[in-house]
């Protein structure tokens, strides 16, 4: 560590660094998460579905999300399906693989807030005669939503820090951009200090929507 | 209104059969409604009288026997079509004992989203009726409020409402008052006496002795699956044949 080369080092990297953030881990978030919510509610769905078939499906998915490492399920996807003809580019493959993550887990959450809203609400729904799809989205998925949001941020806070895996596929997210930066000077602890600071501050913006959010989704219903 | 200009009975039941597992909680029942009578169901707990109604509008379908209800017949032997189930339901409008509002919506919106999103009609007609029917329930100050902010009897009258507004030929009632603190019952019952003074056809399950008395045409007691005995108030609550209605009556006015 070497205080008189680590304050000119921060100034000049932060500019790349902000810019891997704004390049890589941002989109990557952008895409992945709105992405991994749809597949998320859709394998819900399938597992709450009295058709058999569809939620074993279901389960099959979030099993092996959850069953095997990410950096495997990106190095499967980047590596392993060009074998197979499918052939993706860095960013591509890390926003697939991301966006398959987040449906894993998400889906597992989503179906607990469905199953968490009384039995009653979709009664009332269908004696005045909603469907299923006006059920779910008048009645069930607003009410869900509030019990969902809490354990979701957390989804969308480890996202966040996952994008640092798109790095080891040679996609330039913020971690790529400091790891090329230290490599020839060094200065390790400086220039991975300032992405963990980054990284850190975008978290406590995020903690701070969620608190937000659940304000607003708490507003009807008493305490 | 809910009188029907043909002649007969409105609601016509026969046969109906349901289990839960091996507990065969409906073993044949039959009964007819006439339009604009008010049937009371009453009976101990177990006795099928709250399956039997959500019968009426499968929310528990029946495992055999024929429900009709004005112009739609549903034989339930054999696999139902899930439009027959859907035209069936369009016929009655429900009130629950836990009320069932939807919380994230306002009373007002309560009310409209069976009008607006299942029949499609416009908004400001729904609204205006809406509103008209809280102001007969007696909540016309209420309709932008949300169901939190209400009394558990103001909550039971938003359900009322609600289940008014799509203009069904029946109405049926389940414990409507069970829940309720005892200085909040007579306001729910007070507007359904109104209702059945203004024609509606109307099916209630109640343990409101003094409610039935009043108001019902005719009183099922329901026993162990079936019709344990069946007539007007005055018959069937007065001067009761079998020694299990005899009981039952004497819990009830009398539970110590």
């Amino acid at each position: 560590m070497n205080w008189d080369t680590a304050w000119p080092l921060v100034q000049s990297s932060i500019g790349p660094m902000l810019e891997g953030l704004v390049k890589g881990t941002i989109p990557l978030t952008l895409i992945a998460f709105p992405v991994g919510l749809a597949i998320a509610l859709a394998v819900a769905l399938m597992r709450l579905s009295s058709i058999p078939g569809l939620a074993t499906i279901g389960r099959f998915y979030v099993s092996i999300i959850r069953g095997t490492p990410l950096l495997l399920q990106l190095f499967i996807i980047f590596y392993g399906l060009p074998e197979f003809g499918v052939r993706f580019e860095p960013f591509p493959a890390a926003a697939v693989a991301l966006s398959l993550n987040v449906g894993g887990y998400a889906a597992e959450i989503i179906r607990s807030a469905i199953m968490s809203i009384p039995k009653g609400q979709v009664e009332a729904a269908q004696t005045i005669g909603m469907g299923y799809g006006l059920t779910l989205r008048r009645v069930v998925l607003p009410q869900a939503a509030r019990v969902a949001v809490p354990p979701l941020s957390n989804t969308l806070i480890s996202l966040v820090k996952d994008t640092a895996l798109a790095s080891t596929i040679i996609v330039t997210e913020m971690l790529r951009v400091a790891q090329e930066l230290a490599a020839p000077t060094g200065q390790y602890f400086t220039l991975y200090g300032v992405a963990a600071v980054i990284y850190w501050v975008i978290c406590l913006a995020l903690s701070f929507v969620q608190t937000r959010l659940e304000t607003r989704l708490d507003r009807y219903v008493a305490r | 209104m809910s009188t029907s200009p043909t002649s007969g009975p409105l609601v016509a039941v026969d046969g109906l059969r349901k289990s839960f597992g091996s507990n065969e909680v409906l073993q044949g029942i039959d009964f007819t409604v006439d339009p604009g009578s008010v049937t009371v169901l009453i009976g101990a707990s177990g006795s099928g009288k709250t399956t039997m109604l959500r019968s009426l509008n499968v929310l528990d379908r029946p495992d055999a026997g024929l429900v009709r209800i004005g112009d739609v017949s549903v034989d339930f032997a054999g696999t139902v079509p899930k439009k027959d189930v859907v035209r069936l339901r369009a016929q009655s409008g429900m009130v629950f004992q836990a009320h069932n509002l939807f919380p994230h919506r306002t009373v007002l919106q309560n009310v409209t989203e069976g009008p607006l999103l299942v029949q499609g009609r416009p908004r400001d007609e729904v609204e205006d009726e809406a509103l008209r029917l809280l102001v007969q329930v007696g909540l016309g100050e209420k309709a932008q409020q949300h169901p939190y902010q209400l009394s558990g009897g103001q909550q039971q009258r938003v359900g009322i409402a609600r289940a008014l507004a799509l203009k069904p030929q029946l109405m049926l009632f389940d414990e409507p008052t069970s829940a309720l603190d005892p200085e909040l019952v007579g306001e729910v019952l007070e507007v359904m006496k109104d209702l059945a003074s203004q024609g509606w056809t109307m099916v209630v399950v109640t343990h409101e002795i003094r409610f039935a008395q009043q108001v019902a045409d005719q009183v099922l007691f329901l026993d162990g699956g079936v019709v344990g005995e069946r007539g007007a108030p005055g018959e069937v609550l007065v001067d009761p044949q079998s020694p299990r209605l005899q009981q039952f009556l004497r819990r009830i006015l009398d539970p110590l």
